[in-house]
């Protein structure tokens, strides 16, 4: 195959990956996006093995290492549950860190032969870029990927001078650089690739449960930049166009999930949760507990439900007993929605795969906006293992940490009610104004007990 | 300690302060229940029913005040009541505190301590014992049978084979906690109900409950009611007027009036004229809800029924509670036994006076020894006060605000584009010509993915996640450039990287594919 029919091939391919991500603006055109994806990768992939640059020999390493690695690939994919997709996307984006950083050590030792001048300098500088933005992706992702599944512990992990610690990787990585540049030897590059292990897997430690959607999101964009480093790095434009696709995919994906906590990408980044800026407003009234009977004959009069899901749903794997719920509701005519906050579960769009897989209908899972305003008409909301994105102090409290932050109004409806196991504050630590409302009740308990208590009760 | 509930002896009162299923709960706070014998004879509560729950029925007052510690009963005591007290021993009932100064020197003089439940402030976490509002809220359901009970025709309209019957037109005066119970009942049953209250923010409630709010047009600042503890403030005599007026041109219309109109520590006001109930046609009713204080209307006579020269029947009734016996004595005993887990934060049967409570303090008349009535104001108000709101923008602000925004956004773009123009113009300085090819591809293919990320839809974030994350896998294409090279370790590092990028190409697609697959509309 001539250079020509490759390059060929990589248009195609490119084409194919923008119509791929375009399709998933709406669920049903994703279903033939995801085929425009695969096709661009087989075309992609075929086209490079058969093309030049490729000895007869390696193909018979290849193949068995292709056949390989789809078999673990397809046996992951069958095998995952929903509610641990931020667990597997973590674990991906760590290989592709990796590869990364193979492929730049390769070209450090395959070396600058038929380079000259400038090009000398722009590849070392694309070597060391590549290996380094790899390095954390890779042990940033294995770090996220621990405290996704349980595995670490998911609170902060707060060093002292921690700030001055990434600054000094930071320069001392450039220094490195530097003497690369200047044939101090391959030395230079693998101290580097220890200092960014140790800097990717600080930087996501350092960042607490609640803030893993966006941890997660920035690293598929550093994923995303790893890879257009190593197209640079090979003269590869389809790799560079995959790059920089995924990589501004990922931080568009940060910026909406910051967005949604009212919080700078920076304050992020830098870890830990920002502190209050004054005394909490006192809260008055008291929680009042309710119980499975009166729970379900609430909702047997009511006309209207709001359900709103959070990561404690997920954590008690209450999403088929909501599904059921649901059900059973709608088939006595009540209009029964959710309410996705963007920021509810640890990944992107947790909540509305995990409602999916549990077959509730796309159409009734709305998002913040679409179904803010109609909490007033609402009859009752039933909070779900969420916290944070429910709580009134972000508009009332203008001394609250999460001050500012866009949230569900669920207290506007006639009655709320939440499920929590037991009576302290979430993640954040921050005391939800919510819970002591006149309209609210609380369920203690298990979400998936509660549930599967009030089934019994509703026929 | 032990809880004892007399008989009423106040003649006509027919509720109790304990029912079997309060006694049951008083019993898990730790507490013994006695009741005196007959007690609940009216509320259709039988000795029989309350031995059943573990209830001591003693045989008369005197005993049942000696063996108690704590007294529960619905109405103030009587002077033979009082006599019976002894130091030390809790009275739990309505006291009146304010007109019944003599009464509370004689039972302070005894050494009890008097909870008065019709002082328990108004603030929320009180509102499950505030008895007050039971009690309202039944008088206000039994005004509109009482009414019914009294008026010749049906409430709902209908059209029958017999002719057509207009509805009945019910006006409610004051929307407390009475008067929306009066709307509930009277909109349920099919009449067409209007409601008026001097207090504006109360036109909401009446309009959730179904009635029409009889609009006022009257330019005076309302007080809101949160000054006075939700309760409605006397009124300006040329308000007063505007109301009047508005009810005469109501009267000749209205089948059915019930009056609930107070104002707290006043005599009630008179809104209801006579020459209203003369504008009224024959036949029609008034229940007059405040005629324990005087009446709303000219014509109550307490605890009276009469018939006026032109037929209207005016009602007077004071005890409706009472009439209800069964169904006020469980709110009331409900209240009591809230009341008392308030007292008792241990659950030991040991009854806590906490005077720092700001209920409790509230509610408490007499402690020993000490009158304590009346009580300094809560620390918390009943109702929160409005904020008087910010004048709005108007449009031209709005605009100026708009065209202000968008001047800054344009000239921050601008700033962007110029560092940016000059950042290209110094790589391109050094740079070679074939990086510069590729960094052209690079850039377009950052604003392609900006443009196109932008449009998909949040809830398929995940499989966006998934599905970028398979496409990020085309780092595979390197490590195949690099797996022809000679070289051992070359060789192995690309393998691995061929490895793993093909782990994550196919299990991203085929994650993204088994997600979208569950996405199904309904």
């Amino acid at each position: 195959m001539s250079i020509g029919i490759v390059t060929a091939a990589y248009i195609v391919a490119s084409v194919l990956f923008i119509l791929a991500l375009g399709g998933l603006s709406n669920q049903e055109k994703a279903k033939r996006a995801v085929w425009y994806g695969i096709v661009g990768m087989g075309l992609a992939v075929l086209a490079t093995v058969f093309g030049p640059g490729i000895g007869g020999w390696s193909l018979f390493l290849l193949v068995p290492l292709l056949g390989v690695g789809a078999f673990i690939g397809m046996v992951v994919a069958k095998r995952v549950e929903m509610t641990e997709m931020p667990q597997l996307v973590a674990a991906l984006h760590s290989f592709v860190g990796l590869a990364a950083v193979f492929i730049g050590l390769n070209s450090d030792i395959i070396g600058t032969s038929g380079l000259m001048g400038a090009e000398i300098a722009i590849h070392e500088v694309e070597v060391f870029l590549g290996v380094f933005i790899g390095a954390i992706t890779f042990t940033g992702s294995i770090i996220a990927y621990g405290k996704l599944a349980g595995k670490l512990d998911g609170k902060a992990l707060i060093l002292p001078f921690r700030h001055i610690l990434n600054a000094g990787a930071i320069v001392l990585s450039i220094i490195l650089l530097l003497m690369y540049m200047n044939h101090a030897g391959s030395w230079t590059l693998y101290l580097m690739l220890l200092i960014a292990f140790a800097l990717g897997a600080h930087l996501v430690a350092a960042i607490g449960g609640a803030d893993m959607p966006v941890v997660v999101s920035m690293l598929n964009s550093y994923s995303g930049w790893a890879a257009a480093a190593t197209g640079f790095l090979l003269g590869n434009d389809l790799l560079i166009v995959t790059g920089a696709l995924v990589g501004s995919s990922g931080a568009i994906l940060s910026y909406i999930m910051c967005k949604a906590m009212n919080r700078s990408f920076i304050s992020v980044i830098l870890g830990g949760f920002g502190g209050a800026k004054g005394p909490a407003m006192e809260i008055d009234g008291e929680m009042i507990a309710t119980d499975f009977n009166s729970v379900a004959s609430q909702l047997l009069e009511a006309d209207s439900v709001v359900i709103i899901p959070g990561y404690g749903m997920a954590v008690a794997q209450a999403q088929q007993s909501v599904s059921e719920l649901t059900r059973r509701l709608r088939d006595k005519g009540k209009i029964v929605r959710f309410a996705i906050h963007p920021v509810a579960g640890r990944l992107p769009g947790h909540m509305n795969v995990l409602l999916a897989e549990a077959k509730v209908p796309y159409d009734i899972v709305l998002e913040m906006d679409e179904i803010n305003d109609d909490f007033p008409q609402t009859d009752i909301a039933i909070v779900i293992g969420s916290n944070d994105i429910v709580n009134p102090a972000a508009q009332e409290d203008p001394n609250s940490p999460i001050a500012g932050m866009p949230v569900l109004e669920c207290w506007k409806a006639k009655s709320v009610i939440v499920s929590k196991r037991g009576q302290g504050t979430g993640y954040s630590g921050i005391e939800n104004p919510l819970f002591f409302k006149e309209n609210t009740r609380m369920l203690y308990g298990d979400a998936k007990a509660s549930l599967d208590q009030i089934l019994q009760l509703i026929n | 300690m032990r809880i004892g509930t007399p008989k009423e002896i106040f003649p006509g009162e027919s509720r109790v302060a304990m029912t079997p299923d309060s006694a049951i709960q008083l019993q898990k706070l730790g507490y013994e229940c006695l009741i005196e014998k007959g007690a609940g004879e009216h509320a259709r509560f039988s000795d029989k029913d309350y031995k059943a729950v573990g209830v001591k029925v003693v045989a008369n007052a005197t005993s049942l005040f000696k063996e108690s510690d704590i007294i529960a009963k619905v109405r103030p005591p009587e002077d033979a009541e009082v006599k019976r007290l002894r130091e030390g021993q809790t009275l739990i009932s309505f006291f009146y505190p304010a007109q019944n100064t003599e009464l509370m020197e004689a039972a302070n003089k005894k050494g009890a301590h008097v909870i008065a439940m019709d002082m328990v402030p108004r603030i929320s976490r009180a509102q499950k014992m505030d008895a007050l509002s039971s009690m309202a809220n039944i008088a206000g359901y039994r005004s509109v049978m009482e009414a019914g009970n009294n008026f010749g025709r049906f409430f709902t309209g209908q059209i029958t084979a017999a002719g057509k019957v207009p509805p009945a037109k019910v006006l409610i005066v004051g929307a407390g906690v009475a008067g929306l119970a009066a709307i509930g009942a009277a909109t349920s049953l099919g009449a067409m109900v209007y409601a008026f209250d001097v207090r504006p923010e109360v036109a909401e409630q009446i309009e959730s409950m179904g009635a029409k709010f009889v609009y006022l047009d009257f330019d005076e600042v309302q007080t809101d009611g949160a000054d006075t503890g939700g309760y409605a403030a006397p009124s300006s005599p040329e308000f007063r007027e505007k109301q009047l007026a508005k009810f005469r041109e109501l009267a000749p219309e209205m089948d059915i009036v019930i009056t609930t109109a107070l104002i707290p520590g006043r005599d009630a006001p008179k809104l209801w004229l006579e020459d209203m109930v003369i504008l009224q046609k024959p036949g029609s009713v008034v229940v007059d809800l405040a005629a324990e204080r005087g009446g709303n209307c000219d014509l109550t006579i307490m605890d009276q029924k009469i018939v006026s020269e032109n037929g209207v029947t005016v009602i007077g009734y004071t005890d409706f509670p009472s009439r209800m016996a069964a169904q006020s004595s469980t709110l009331y005993s409900t209240n009591i036994r809230h009341m008392l887990t308030d007292l008792t934060p241990n659950k030991d049967g040991k009854l806590k006076h906490d005077m720092k409570d700001d209920v409790i303090r509230g509610a408490t008349a007499t402690h020993k020894g000490k009158i304590t009535f009346p009580p300094p104001p809560p620390k918390i108000a009943a109702i929160a006060a409005k904020a008087p709101s910010a004048p709005l923008p108007t449009a031209e602000e709005i605009l100026a605000k708009e065209a202000e925004i968008m001047k800054k956004s344009g000239a921050q773009q601008t700033g962007l584009l110029v560092f940016g123009g000059l950042l290209m113009l110094l790589i391109g300085a050094y740079a070679p010509a074939s990086f510069m090819q590729h960094f052209i591809v690079f850039v377009l293919s950052c604003f392609i993915g900006f443009q196109v990320i932008w449009n998909v839809s949040h809830s398929l974030h995940t499989p966006l996640m998934a599905i970028t994350n398979a496409i990020s896998g085309i780092i595979i294409l390197g490590a195949l450039l690099q797996i022809g090279n000679n070289g051992f370790i070359i060789t192995v590092l690309a393998s691995i990287s061929v490895l793993i990028a093909m782990i994550n190409i196919v299990g991203g697609f085929m994650v993204t594919r088994r997600m979208l697959q569950m996405f199904q509309k309904s």
